[in-house]
């Protein structure tokens, strides 16, 4: 039995966290909208790392012409992508907290049960 | 070096910095440093549109590393005017918050302001696709937090929802510069601009889902149907200042697309031209139209003027999603007309519902006004303006865009679709003006009299709504000047990597 290729791994794992990411974000619920966002930008990040085209075995970094090495762009984007993608999680946690207090009800809507 | 094109980033960068720290700084000396901060970010605005009025790009590359490899700024005709309206909108709104002591209900009110002028110069400004993305989260971030200043249930509701569907925005805007970066190997606008007529074929429809993508998020930013129902609600909840400067970051999104598409998907972009087309303008016009059914159904004063807005970014949308140079001329000459009428629209209600007492915003119950014929006229001079009709600039605006749709296919649906929203925006105004200033009996209402300087922030937007008519001549050569630049997406792109262009064929060593 041949190994599945490292795209397909990487598609199925993005498709997963895409799929399960959507699921949550259309809960009635701040906490699990909350974790459908985080799973959402979990997919993004791996994604954005794959736009690069994915390398195995290949050097970090190399200054020689004939050498192969990863294209580090997309890494660089991913890490902004993370430090902006950890902020807004942390004020939406924040306003998430601030609406059960205020609302009396974590449901988005607002709405009383 | 330039570095003219850098300092209305850097301005509020700073003077937001300042704010921060010097919480403890009395009152009035923060307010002052917020004014005079705004006010140079006028002269800014003021001094990019002198530099860029004649045609010439100011390419300013950060850090001097050559482009495409550096972030690179970008002043042409329409990012230097929109820097100057933005700074127009955000002295009006600084100067209404300080009078009705909006920045006193919460903490680092001014200091976020300054971030949210810094999020919408910086995407005005920027030339890289991935910038774009950082700044629209500064904006995203400051107008989350000025939305929720002075919190209050209904606005807390209003921001979880915002800022809900901006984070799902967020995710489709880096899937789409992934999209893009994997099918043409650089986000610079200018470069994506070379080399999308030379994307391989297997990787056109990469390129074409990242640009749809990027279209929905636009369209989200934009509050383009089926993705307006956020704006009135959140709108109406949030302070009225607030709202005022939040009309410019709607026109933020409509600047992406007029940016984006005429340049990297235009003529020139081969398999992968004109993929914005199909969608706008149908989108547009029924942004258009339910917007202003909006305004009718509207029983809060406030939602009503949120819904305006929709629909004046409905019209506003017409003129983009015609894709031709006298579309792009109407919409630069509406873009202003637009957010200014929006802003004062925010600013007059809200001087209106001080007046009202308990009943507030609410249409139902009438209420006398201690200054009906003060407020009365000046939400006259709005509805005006919004409505479209003669002698304010929303009748100019709407007769260029009539004039811009004639060359379309769908030319007399166009028209329709036009005249018909003015019509419903007409009744739908004159019956809130009939609800709120005519009444029968000579009673006076008893609250406070407005503030003069109140009256007088909120006459800055429509002052500059009497220049954009009395300046017509210059506003619309100005306007088409812009068009023209738009259309003819060379010579950005020659600014930028200038005699660069070719020379960096082979940086991609991993495909």
């Amino acid at each position: 039995m041949s190994m599945p290729s490292l795209e397909a791994l990487c598609a199925f794992a993005i498709a997963v966290l895409t799929a399960t990411g959507v699921y949550l974000l259309l809960r009635g619920r701040t906490f699990p909208v909350l974790l459908g966002l985080i799973l959402l930008s979990y997919a993004v990040n791996l994604f954005l790392f794959a736009s690069g085209r994915l390398v195995a075995g290949s050097a970090p970094l190399s200054d020689l012409k004939d050498v192969a090495y990863p294209d580090p762009i997309p890494q660089a984007l991913v890490l902004t992508a993370i430090v902006i993608g950890f902020g807004m999680t942390a004020l939406l946690v924040v306003i998430a907290l601030r609406a059960l207090r205020e609302t009396g009800t974590d449901r988005v809507d607002g709405a009383r049960e | 070096m330039n570095h003219l094109p850098v300092l209305p980033i850097l301005l509020p960068l700073l003077a937001g910095c300042v704010l921060l720290l010097a919480e403890r700084a009395p009152a009035a000396l923060r307010r002052g440093f917020a004014v005079v901060a705004t006010l140079v970010l006028l002269l800014l605005g003021v001094g990019l549109l002198r530099a860029a009025a004649g045609g010439e790009y100011l390419v300013y590359a950060l850090g001097d590393w050559p482009a495409p490899f550096s972030i690179v700024l970008v002043v042409d005709r329409l990012s230097a005017a929109l820097v100057l309206l933005t700074a127009v909108v955000a002295v009006a709104s600084l100067a209404y918050a300080i009078v009705r002591d909006a920045d006193a209900v919460g903490p680092h009110f001014l200091a976020l302001f300054q971030f949210q002028l810094l999020g919408i110069t910086g995407a005005l400004l920027t030339g890289d696709l991935f910038n774009l993305f950082v700044f629209f989260e500064i904006m995203l971030i400051a107008s989350y937090t000025l939305l929720l200043h002075g919190m209050g249930a209904a606005r807390v509701k209003a921001a979880l929802h915002v800022v809900v569907l901006n984070l799902i925005g967020s995710a489709l805007f880096l899937f789409a510069v992934g999209l893009i970066y994997a099918a043409t190997g650089t986000l610079n606008l200018a470069d994506l601009a070379r080399v999308m007529s030379t994307v391989a074929a297997t990787d056109v429809p990469l390129a074409r889902a990242g640009a749809l993508l990027l279209l929905v998020v636009f369209a989200l930013k934009a509050a383009l149907l089926p993705l307006s129902f956020w704006l009135p609600p959140a709108y109406a909840a949030s302070n009225a200042a607030v709202a005022a400067l939040f009309a410019m970051l709607t026109k933020v999104g409509v600047y992406a697309i007029l940016r984006i598409y005429p340049l990297a998907f235009g003529a020139e972009a081969a398999a992968l031209a004109d993929v914005a087309r199909p969608w706008v303008l149908p989108l547009a016009l029924a942004t258009m139209l339910f917007g202003a059914l909006g305004v009718v159904a509207a029983r809060d004063l406030r939602v009503a003027v949120g819904w305006l807005a929709v629909c004046s970014v409905g019209t506003l949308l017409v003129a983009v999603g015609l894709f031709s140079e006298s579309g792009y001329a109407a919409a630069i000459y509406y873009l202003p007309h637009s957010t200014l009428v929006a802003a004062a629209a925010f600013l007059v209600a809200d001087l209106v519902i001080a007046q009202r007492g308990a009943a507030g915003g609410r249409l139902g119950p009438v209420v006398p006004l201690r200054e009906a014929g003060l407020l009365g006229g000046l939400a006259g001079a709005v509805a005006i303006a919004a409505a479209g009709l003669p002698p304010l600039s929303g009748f100019f605006g709407k007769v260029m865009v009539i004039e811009a749709a004639h060359e379309h296919v769908a030319a007399p649906w166009i028209w329709a679709a036009v005249l018909l929203t003015s019509l419903i925006v007409i009744v739908a105004l004159a019956r809130i003006g009939s609800a709120l200033f005519w009444r029968p009996g000579e009673s006076r209402g008893e609250a406070a009299r407005a503030d003069p300087r109140a009256v007088l922030a909120t006459s800055v937007p429509i002052g500059a709504l009497v220049l954009l008519v009395a300046g017509g001549g210059p506003a619309t050569q100005f306007a088409q000047a812009t068009a023209a630049q738009l259309a003819a997406p060379g010579g950005y792109v020659e600014a930028v990597l200038g005699a660069r262009a070719g020379a960096n064929e082979s940086r991609r060593t991993s495909r």
